[in-house]
């Protein structure tokens, strides 16, 4: 249920590191990004790619996404990022410099050609595109779009601010329209939006003002520096009682509804249908994953039995 | 040789003193009475002021064979040990024991005396190169570890026997009323030496700062105080209270501390009347720091916080999180200026802390103590002496009696150290028996004494990471590898006495 996957934190890890990579299993985000790109200096690179895959073949019990971030394929570690570390499995990949839907399209050509030479099911690998500049803005709509690999967009605004020459600031306003662009990009495209990192590991306020921001924009997570930054997120994230409370008594009223052979009930006079569900469950999963609610709800109460 | 419960092979005797085995951490019931010291006279008029540490040392008729004493509260930053044994050896005494309360790396200075026979043995734990020296069978010279408690109890019972007690003062009159609170060398509590002011045969209080009669307040009286003398210092105040006492900032220290955290609110003791104690290493401050929070959303008011004191838990106190802070030591310059102006701040004697034969102690009384380790076995066993490579490091401090007293002890550790897996089938060293270890707390998982079933499944039903302590050890040794073991020789160089005076492990010398 790739619909429903919580993608609250994902950490960045850089690829380069084994004393971090192996501490992987034990974080508590959603997801982990391991870099190959900016994290790994130019003499290292074919190093961390060996480290990466070999630190995925034993990571067998995994309790996380695991995304790479691949170095650009207009580099020349790009593609043979690819051809070290897919065999070892990782989720999917985070593609930097997702300027235009050419070049996710070509990523998305490679990974086809690399899962049929895996026999891998087609579609496996996913994508999460990185809109980390002017030009990545603009098309950020046609990006979203590009395949059905793409499950979100990243917003990268250290890449954002210097493709404008402009300064990342705390409060943000320069980012202000630029995010709101690969939010509605995202959503209309019916997938996730990740807000970008926050740099200083040691503003845990800052930090929490800006995923406060983001979570009431739209975004559904954000990219991470630090494992410390995890509780703030998942914080800020967490569900309200009172959301927990209606979200129970919505999947309580619908599964009443299935019973009458409906797929619309009535509740407190509010009429409770598909949507409605839907972001129900949302909240259930948050809720669980948070231990705030001690079972999951099953897709059959979304969408009814067949 | 003898076998202890643990299974730990002991020999019959060591350094002319029958070795008594551990059995349990309860049972042993003692039958002497305290020890005694002769009574003591001064008339008005006699004067206890001498000149200096030389006249001091003639004055208590210290001899060949015979035993001393100093506190640690000065830590790392003490001058005052190393002058006294340079004296001792300029007067030619020889054979002397050292039965401080611990040993700093900062004494390593006393090396050379002991090569030459001035100090031939330790009735105390020793901390760094010494203590190496001694595993590495370079130095010959016993050595007994004692807890805080457990020293106490050997002073108390006269199984240590102090002939002059040279006590630290940073704040002294001419009569010997003394405090740690004041002066250049102010350290705040003076818990340990309490314990010697009462028992060694002669007391004398050496200062940096002798002030008009009468010192005030009085943590150690001039009734128990023979002779005061006035050196130039008494150690570096920058070294004295210089625990560098920060909130870890590295994740898998504070994911261990927010496990940690979770046992404790899942045990149900975080209540009001909650007492704790913390170390102040980086995971326990942090672990400290989450309760606090806790306590703050909860709004629990506890009973007292107790141990080694920390600005950390000054605060606490301050806030109101807390009625009292019992003191033994002060880390760090906020406990001693607390101890000096807080009436709830109290200053308590080793005895009152930790001694398991009195009429009870204050660990006894403990809800939560969060312990460290330099290893673990899957019988909960913990060892704080010795390092993975066998040489002993480490003093045991309060670790194996807050593990006896406290009602939930919980020992954090990352799991891998210096790419060693900090979970063993067998610890090199038994500091603290797993009998008394109730929660053992790493990034990878939390594994629990089976004696606490409950909490075994209260803390899985909040879906913490609960695992058997073998499977654990298993996990971390599939990261790591199974370390080969240590090789040691026969030869025994120190005891590790448990606080009740047996003897649950012994120190081997390292085959190099």
């Amino acid at each position: 249920m790739a619909d429903f996957q919580l993608r609250r934190s994902l950490l960045y890890v850089p690829g380069n590191m084994p004393s971090m990579l192996q501490n992987i299993p034990l974080f508590h985000c959603d997801g982990v990004i391991i870099d190959l790109e900016d994290a790994v200096p130019l003499s290292e690179k074919d190093a961390a790619r060996i480290l990466v895959k070999r630190f995925l073949e034993n990571y067998t019990e995994r309790n996380k996404e695991v995304l790479v971030r691949i170095n650009p394929l207009d580099s020349k570690w790009g593609y043979d990022d690819l051809k070290v570390v897919l065999p070892a499995l990782p989720d999917g990949i985070r593609l930097p410099k997702a300027d235009t839907p050419e070049i996710v399209e070509r990523l998305d050509t490679l990974l086809t050609e690399f899962e049929e030479e895996l026999e891998l099911d087609i579609g496996r690998f996913r994508i999460l595109p990185s809109i980390e500049s002017a030009l990545g803005i603009l098309n950020a709509k046609g990006i979203a779009r590009t395949s059905n690999r793409v499950f979100a967009l990243a917003f990268g605004a250290e890449d954002y601010t210097a493709s404008m020459e402009i300064e990342r600031t705390a409060g943000g306003e320069e980012l202000f329209n630029a995010r709101t662009r690969v939010l509605w990009a995202a959503k209309a495209a019916g997938i996730q939006a990740i807000d970008t990192i926050f740099a200083d590991v040691n503003d845990m306020e800052g930090l929490r003002r800006e995923t406060e921001l983001i979570k009431r924009l739209g975004y559904t997570g954000k990219s991470l520096v630090n494992p410390r930054q995890i509780d703030v997120v998942h914080e800020v994230f967490a569900p309200k009682q009172e959301e927990i409370d209606y979200a129970l008594q919505v999947i309580d009223a619908i599964k009443r509804a299935r019973l009458m052979g409906t797929g619309v009930i009535s509740l407190g006079g509010r009429m409770i249908d598909a949507p409605v569900v839907k972001r129900a469950v949302r909240v259930l999963r948050t809720a669980h994953a948070h231990g705030l609610v001690d079972s999951i709800v099953d897709d059959e109460v979304v969408h009814g039995a067949e | 040789m003898a076998r202890n419960s643990l299974g730990r092979i002991l020999p019959e005797t060591f350094a002319g003193k029958k070795v008594v085995p551990y059995t349990d951490p309860w049972l042993l019931q003692p039958t002497c009475n305290r020890a005694t010291r002769g009574l003591k006279r001064v008339n008005p008029g006699e004067k206890k002021l001498l000149g200096n540490l030389k006249e001091a040392i003639e004055a208590a008729g210290l001899r060949d064979g015979m035993t001393i004493s100093t506190h640690h509260s000065l830590r790392n930053g003490d001058y005052l040990l190393n002058q006294v044994v340079r004296m001792i050896d300029s007067l030619g005494i020889r054979g002397i024991k050292i039965a401080s309360s611990s040993i700093h790396p900062v004494h390593a200075e006393i090396i050379p005396y002991i090569r030459k026979g001035v100090i031939t043995g330790f009735e105390c734990g020793v901390n760094g190169l010494i203590g190496e020296l001694i595993s590495k069978g370079e130095l010959d010279c016993p050595v007994t570890i004692r807890s805080h408690g457990g020293r106490a109890r050997s002073l108390i019972t006269g199984d240590v026997s102090v002939d002059v007690a040279f006590i630290a003062a940073p704040c002294c009159d001419e009569y010997g009323n003394m405090n740690g609170a004041f002066g250049p060398s102010a350290c705040g509590s003076l818990g340990y030496a309490m314990v010697d002011a009462l028992h060694a045969r002669t007391v004398v209080a050496v200062t940096d700062n002798l002030v008009p009669y009468p010192a005030s307040p009085i943590s150690i009286p001039q009734t128990l105080v023979d002779y005061v003398v006035p050196v130039e210092t008494l150690g570096d105040p920058a070294k004295i209270v210089s625990t560098t006492t920060r909130i870890t900032t590295d994740p898998i220290g504070l994911q261990i501390a927010k496990y940690a955290a979770m046992v404790i609110e899942t045990s149900g003791y975080l209540t009001d009347g909650f007492s704790f104690q913390t170390g102040s290493g980086g995971i326990s401050l942090a672990v400290g720091d989450q309760i606090r929070t806790l306590m703050r959303k909860g709004n629990i008011r506890g009973s007292f916080g107790c141990g080694g004191i920390t600005g950390y838990f000054v605060d606490m106190l301050e806030e109101g999180l807390f009625q009292t802070l019992f003191d033994v030591q002060c880390f760090d310059l906020r406990a001693v200026q607390s101890i000096g102006k807080n009436p709830n701040h109290l200053e308590i004697s080793a005895d009152m802390y930790a001694n398991p034969f009195n009429a009870g102690a204050v660990v006894n009384r403990l809800d939560c103590v969060i312990l460290g380790a330099t290893e673990m076995d899957s019988d909960f066993n913990v060892n704080v002496n010795t390092e993975s490579n066998g040489y002993l490091l480490h003093n045991t401090g309060g670790h194996s009696d807050t593990a006896a007293g406290a009602k939930l002890s919980i020992i954090v550790a990352p799991s891998i150290r210096g790419r060693l897996p900090i979970i063993r089938d067998a610890v090199t060293t038994v500091t603290t028996p797993g009998e008394t270890v109730d929660v053992i707390v790493t990034e990878r998982g939390i594994a629990v004494n089976d004696r606490h079933v409950e909490l075994k499944e209260e803390l899985a039903r909040r879906r913490a990471p609960v695992k058997d302590i073998g499977e654990l050890r298993d996990e971390i040794c599939r990261v790591t590898g199974k370390p080969r073991p240590l090789e040691f020789e026969d030869l025994v160089v120190g005891l590790v006495e448990y606080r009740d005076g047996t003897i649950i492990d012994v120190i081997r010398k390292v085959k190099e």
